[in-house]
């Protein structure tokens, strides 16, 4: 339990400690609400009679948090390269903790960025009511934990930083484009359709869109279902990998 | 009472046999040295008794638990120092010994006093709130052993300790490892290529080619390649060769107007030779075997060629990477 808490609370120290990196990462955002959300809007006739920018706030939240805690994850890869890692590995401290550690770190870290875009809500039309910021946060830490576990499988046997374009372009960004995050998914060709079916984040995002928008991809019990189950899967594969290395 | 028993330790890395079966038995309280050049074998196997690396085979324990079985009792009783600096240099001096305090299971009472009294022992309490990142390579090796005995380990593991710091700092740290020794009593383990250094050591295993080609202590082991060369001066030189003969029945040369004479121990020698010796002398000299020349006897091979290049395994790369 000790070292849970320490990894995870070395995430929070790390983060703090970046503090422009918190406000650099309100700009892609922002550019993909206003710029992208403004030019589209003209061509968009989309579902549930909202306009794009509307549409893609809950995408553009999910994209946050994704981008944030897979990219926490992805610093493992780091701490391998200056060593960091080694006194973790070779410390009594169980896998489980270890893993858990880390992926809860980042998966809070990434919250929180999720939660700073909330202030773009009222400026795409969205009036944000308490409730819809307590299930926003539950959801978005959902989608931050399977994310970050997600890294976590992917950054287990990566080892050099040369790996993480390879990440950021065919995994981060296929992810995100196949996540109904800025088109809706219905309607769109099969072969598109059958990648966003087994997309984890297409179903987190969806939650999102429940909380946001009248307007939503699959069911509420589908997507948390989906979920659990991408989010366990993960997690238990990310402990796989660290105890096969001792 | 013996800390680390270990027998027919083997390892290999897809075709080369990085250790060949290596028996070893470390006793409490020793400073242990482990000496070789690069690629001999030594990183391997200290890993392997720290638990990083798991072994083709042999068994044994270390620290009082099975290397096999209880790996992580092993991990508990054990500190590292690695070769490369494992800070987290976004983290200060302080948060990184807390953390390390945290995955150890450091109760939470003692954490704050253990962690400022081996940041003092290191004289780094001064430095505990700035970031790893503004730290000196000595710097950052003390607070690596300041972390190594945080959890109050049995034996302290450290590979290549002083390697690429300024020979000032490695006094220092050696300094520190014969003050952890003291005070602690608890045994240390090092691996070093550093000849002078090994010395430091109460007794050395040298190993080459995966295997261990001795192990004594450092003046035994500089006995197996023979004496202590005296070089005597003195205005009568001629005469003090055949007093020499005489009296202790050595075979003294005069080389260069030099007595010349190779003897067991000079230490004792000398004394003896100058209280009788009835010429006046102007100077003295020894020469005494190193571990160098231990190495050299041993494989025909000074220990200063193997640095760089690995010859005889290539494409092998000793430091593995670790994950």
């Amino acid at each position: 339990m000790a070292a849970l808490w320490a990894i995870f609370y070395r995430e929070l120290i790390r983060y703090w400690r970046e503090k422009i990196r918190i406000i650099t990462s309100l700009v892609q955002p922002a550019i993909w609400l206003f710029v992208m959300g403004g030019g589209m809007g003209a061509a968009f006739n989309g579902p549930g009679d909202v306009s794009y920018r509307t549409f893609i706030f809950p995408g553009i939240v999910g994209m946050t948090v994704l981008f944030s805690a897979i990219f926490s994850s992805i610093s493992i890869v780091w701490d391998r390269e200056f060593g960091f890692l080694k006194e973790v590995l070779v410390s009594p401290a169980s896998r489980e903790s270890i893993v858990l550690g880390k992926a809860l770190g980042g998966a809070t870290t990434a919250v929180i960025q999720g939660m700073i875009i909330l202030i773009f809500a009222p400026a795409v039309g969205i009036n944000l009511t308490f409730s819809m910021v307590v299930k926003a946060f539950v959801t978005m830490y959902f989608i931050a934990l399977t994310m970050a576990a997600f890294g976590i499988v992917i950054a287990a046997r990566m080892q050099s930083m040369q790996g993480f374009q390879f990440v950021t372009n065919f995994i981060v960004m296929p992810l995100f484009f196949l996540s109904g995050a800025i088109y809706p998914l219905k309607g769109i060709p099969g072969w598109l359709a059958a990648l966003a079916a087994i997309n984890p984040l297409a179903y987190g995002i969806d939650l999102l869109k429940h909380v946001f928008l009248p307007y939503h991809e699959y069911s509420l019990t589908t997507d948390i279902a989906v979920m659990a189950g991408f989010c366990v899967l993960f997690l238990f594969l990310g402990i796989l990998l660290f105890k096969k290395d001792g | 009472m013996a800390v680390i028993e270990v027998t027919g330790l083997t390892k290999r890395f897809k075709e080369v046999e990085a250790v060949k079966g290596v028996d070893l038995t470390v006793y409490e309280g020793e400073v242990f040295g482990f000496l070789g050049p690069n690629g001999a074998g030594k990183t391997t196997t200290i890993s392997m008794l720290c638990t990083i690396l798991k072994p083709d085979g042999g068994q044994g324990h270390v620290a009082g638990y099975n290397l096999w079985r209880e790996k992580d009792k092993v991990r508990q009783n054990i500190g590292l120092v690695f070769q490369d600096p494992t800070l987290d240099r976004n983290l200060t001096a302080y948060e990184n010994l807390w953390f390390h305090a945290l995955i150890y299971s450091i109760p939470a009472r003692e954490r704050r006093e253990r962690i400022e009294m081996v940041l003092k022992m290191v004289e780094l309490y001064e430095r505990k709130d700035n970031l790893v990142q503004t730290f000196s390579g000595g710097m950052k090796r003390r607070l690596e052993i300041a972390r190594g005995l945080l959890h109050h380990p049995k034996i302290l593991f450290l590979d290549e300790p002083t390697v690429g710091l300024d020979p000032q700092t490695r006094v220092h740290i050696w300094e520190y490892i014969h003050k952890i020794r003291k005070e602690k009593g608890i045994t240390i383990f090092l691996t070093t290529h550093y000849m002078d250094e090994a010395e430091n050591c109460d007794r050395i295993a040298v190993i080459d080619q995966g295997k261990i080609i001795a192990l004594d202590t450092p003046d035994n082991l500089k006995q197996m390649v023979g004496n202590n060369i005296v070089y005597i001066n003195s205005p009568e030189a001629a005469g003090i060769v055949p007093f020499i003969k005489e009296k202790f029945n050595f075979e003294a040369k005069l080389v260069k107007n030099q007595v010349v004479v190779e003897v067991k121990e000079a230490e004792t020698f000398i004394p003896a030779l100058l209280q009788d010796l009835p010429f006046p002398v102007t100077s003295v000299a020894i020469k005494k075997p190193t571990l160098d020349d231990v190495f050299l006897k041993l494989t025909g091979r000074e220990i200063r060629d193997e640095l760089g290049e690995n010859h005889r395994t290539p494409g092998f790369s000793r430091r593995r990477r670790w994950r």
